[in-house]
């Protein structure tokens, strides 16, 4: 078992450069998610990792050994591709035997070894079976049986359960946590579903454009967003944004129409008369007497979940200025209710901010404002 | 249309009935005229009926061959037809298989280069270029020799190219998967793209060997030696023996034979290309 080292990682393609000096370090065991938006290079990233493209710039090392000039195969990882490329031709046992065939282990040493990653993955009736005889969920366990008979340093994972529909991706999500707990293999995982990515991860790296935006754990990741692309980017519905003024004291928000937020609980030291974004997430927006209101939302379009319900609209301050929002559907807010209140169109509710959940960054480089 | 009127179906079985008589007919006036003696097929009128000469006008030339043609065995003009064929449909699935595996799977300098010029061949038959080809065939000494039959038509632009489209179609994620697993190029090659070529090779070889069976100009321009005649020089030669009629009723007979291994072929890969589209993978 060991860990992966991803050290100052450049890509370029010819003149574009599309990882930005990426570093991540992967502790032994760990599952380490890695999210973005389509294209931000989560694919590349991985796929460098793996050996099937060449490193640019910078170092990847795989159980302390530097491994930029070495053949995937002599990587000592295994990979589970978001198609599942599986042999069409080859029966599930010979798809998960092939590698170590070519290996040159002995038959009964291969067969042990698919026979218990067979069981372990509730595949043995289908060892006989050719990949199009089977469900995508069952090819999806092949794909990953024949990582695990390998015994890798490390499982690499690109989108392994984008093609299967919502209900199997999440049984199949369950799996591959259960799967990567009891076996220890340290694993990196591709997505772009922060459901996939929060759940699944030990620690997140959540990739923009090229960089890695903030890694950390899923819950500091979501209570403590580094940027404000992180923090939009985690979190369901995306997180509001509204443009704003620290005070002097580093205590005292004001949104830029003059209407004053409750202060921070915690000073930030250093920052004081700043432009700012102010960030608040949908669900830290309480419903609450008009005369405790910080800020008064007209409803446009209500969305009914059950257990919680969204309701999205305008903006107004106690002033009744209208207050520009970014936010998931544009210039509009979103608060997350609770799923008995009776609202409907054209309704004012008076809102709070929650105690303490107050995201403040720094309106020009868009990061998190901390202490300095 | 999946209507299903019975008038429809009537109709549509009468169109299919008279396009397979169409077909067949001319290849019933020659079995039928295979089994007359000469003068039966000198009337003007060709008979409708099958004769009694079945067996005596083909083990004739089996045996013998027509004198008045060189007098060579048709089954030995059979036998040479078919090891050219053969080895020209083999020698072209082998040459284009790997040529388009090296385009499709290496980058090497040049590499678009040689697959247009590869693609540009196929706009130079066997006949545009038979003197140049005759001259270096002749040169290395391999006039009447299998190799000389064959060697000149192994290359195959059309094969060459439709096996790189049928790689193309297949997803990078295999190559990758089969590198993850330790495969090196030509192990790939041997263990993934071989057997899901197996369709596209059957489908080849069919046309292939009917292009091999089916030369005429370039056997007759590198043999002089009776014993490679083929099958098909065997029937021009007798259809125009000198000073005499043509003898109707073996030539006939002899392309019936001729037809015979090419259908063999054809049935006996059809079964594998039909069960190869059955099973297309998903
Ligand atoms: N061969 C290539 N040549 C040039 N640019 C490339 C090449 N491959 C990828 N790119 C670019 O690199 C960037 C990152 O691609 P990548 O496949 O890593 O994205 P991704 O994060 O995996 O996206 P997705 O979620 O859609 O899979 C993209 O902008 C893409 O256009
Ligand atoms: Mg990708």
């Amino acid at each position: 078992m060991a860990g992966i080292g991803i050290r100052d990682v450049v890509k370029r393609y010819g003149d574009t450069k599309v990882i930005h000096g990426v570093s991540i370090d992967v502790a032994d065991g760990e599952l380490i998610v890695i999210v973005g938006p389509s294209g931000c290079g989560k694919s590349t990233l991985l796929r460098m990792v793996a050996g099937l493209e060449d490193i640019t710039g910078g170092e990847v090392s795989i159980d302390g050994r530097v491994v930029n000039r070495l053949e995937p195969k002599d990587r000592n990882i295994a990979m589970v591709f978001q198609n599942y490329a599986l042999y069409p031709h080859m029966s599930v046992y010979d798809n998960m035997a092939y590698g170590l065939k070519i290996a040159g282990l002995s038959k009964e040493a291969i067969r042990a070894r698919v026979d218990k990653a067979a069981t372990m993955l509730q595949l043995q009736p289908y060892l006989d079976r050719k990949p199009r005889q089977l469900s995508g969920g069952q090819r999806q366990r092949v794909a990953m049986g024949r990582c695990i008979v390998r015994e890798p340093a490390a499982f690499l994972f690109d989108e392994p359960l984008s093609n299967l529909d919502a209900k199997l991706r999440v049984q199949m999500r369950l799996e591959i946590r259960q799967l990567q707990r009891s076996l220890g293999t340290t694993s990196l995982y591709v997505t772009h579903d922060q459901v996939e990515a929060m759940t699944l991860a030990d620690r997140l790296v959540v990739m923009n454009a090229g960089v890695a935006e903030q890694i950390d754990t899923p819950m500091n990741v979501y209570l403590h967003p580094a940027t404000t692309f992180v923090a939009g980017f985690i979190g369901s519905p995306a997180m509001n944004f509204m443009p704003g003024r620290l005070g002097a004291d580093g205590r005292a928000v004001t949104l830029d129409t003059g209407a004053p937020l409750r202060a921070l609980p915690e000073p930030i030291a250093g920052h004081g008369e700043k432009a700012v974004t102010i960030g608040v997430r949908p669900e830290h927006l309480t419903l609450v007497g008009s005369e405790a209101a910080e800020l008064t939302l007209r409803v446009g379009v209500v969305e009914t979940l059950g257990a919680d319900t969204l309701v999205h609209g305008a903006l107004l301050d106690k002033g009744q200025a209208v207050v520009p929002v970014a936010g998931e559907g544009g210039e509009v807010l979103a608060a997350r209710l609770p799923g008995n209140v009776a609202v409907r169109e054209g309704d004012t509710l008076p809102l709070r901010v929650v105690e303490g959940a107050l995201h403040v960054f720094d309106r020009e480089t868009g990061r998190r404002l901390a202490d300095v | 249309m999946v209507e299903n009127r019975p008038v429809l179906t009537i109709l549509r079985h009468l169109v299919l009935g008279l396009g397979v008589v169409i077909v067949l007919f001319p290849v019933w006036v020659a079995f039928v005229a295979s089994t007359h003696p000469q003068a039966a097929l000198m009337s003007g009128a060709a008979p409708l009926l099958p004769g009694d000469r079945l067996v005596e006008n083909y083990s004739r030339l089996l045996a013998s061959g027509m004198s008045q043609a060189g007098g060579t065995p048709v089954g030995l003009m059979l036998l040479n037809s078919f090891i050219m064929a053969l080895l020209i449909a083999t020698g072209k699935i082998a040459v284009s298989l790997v040529s388009a595996f090296a385009i499709v799977y290496f980058r090497f300098p040049f590499r678009m280069v040689a697959f247009w010029i590869i693609f540009l061949t196929l706009m130079l038959p066997v006949e545009v270029r038979i003197l140049p080809t005759f001259e270096v065939i002749a040169d290395l000494g391999m006039l009447n020799s299998y190799a000389g039959l064959t060697i000149p038509l192994v290359a195959s632009a059309t094969a060459t190219f439709l096996f790189r489209q049928f790689y193309l179609t297949i997803p990078d994620e295999l190559a990758e998967a089969a590198r993850m697993d330790g495969a090196g190029p030509m192990r790939f090659f041997r263990d993934i793209l071989l057997p899901l070529s197996r369709t596209n090779i059957a489908a080849i070889f069919v046309i292939m060997f009917l292009f091999g069976w089916n030369q005429y100009l370039w056997p007759l321009i590198v043999t002089t030696d009776e014993s490679y005649t083929t099958i098909v020089m065997g029937i021009y030669r007798m259809v125009n023996v000198s000073d005499e009629q043509p003898q109707w009723h073996l030539v006939m007979a002899t392309a019936m034979l001729a037809l015979l291994p090419p259908v063999v072929v054809i049935l006996v890969m059809q079964r594998l290309f039909v069960k190869g589209l059955v099973e297309t993978e998903k």
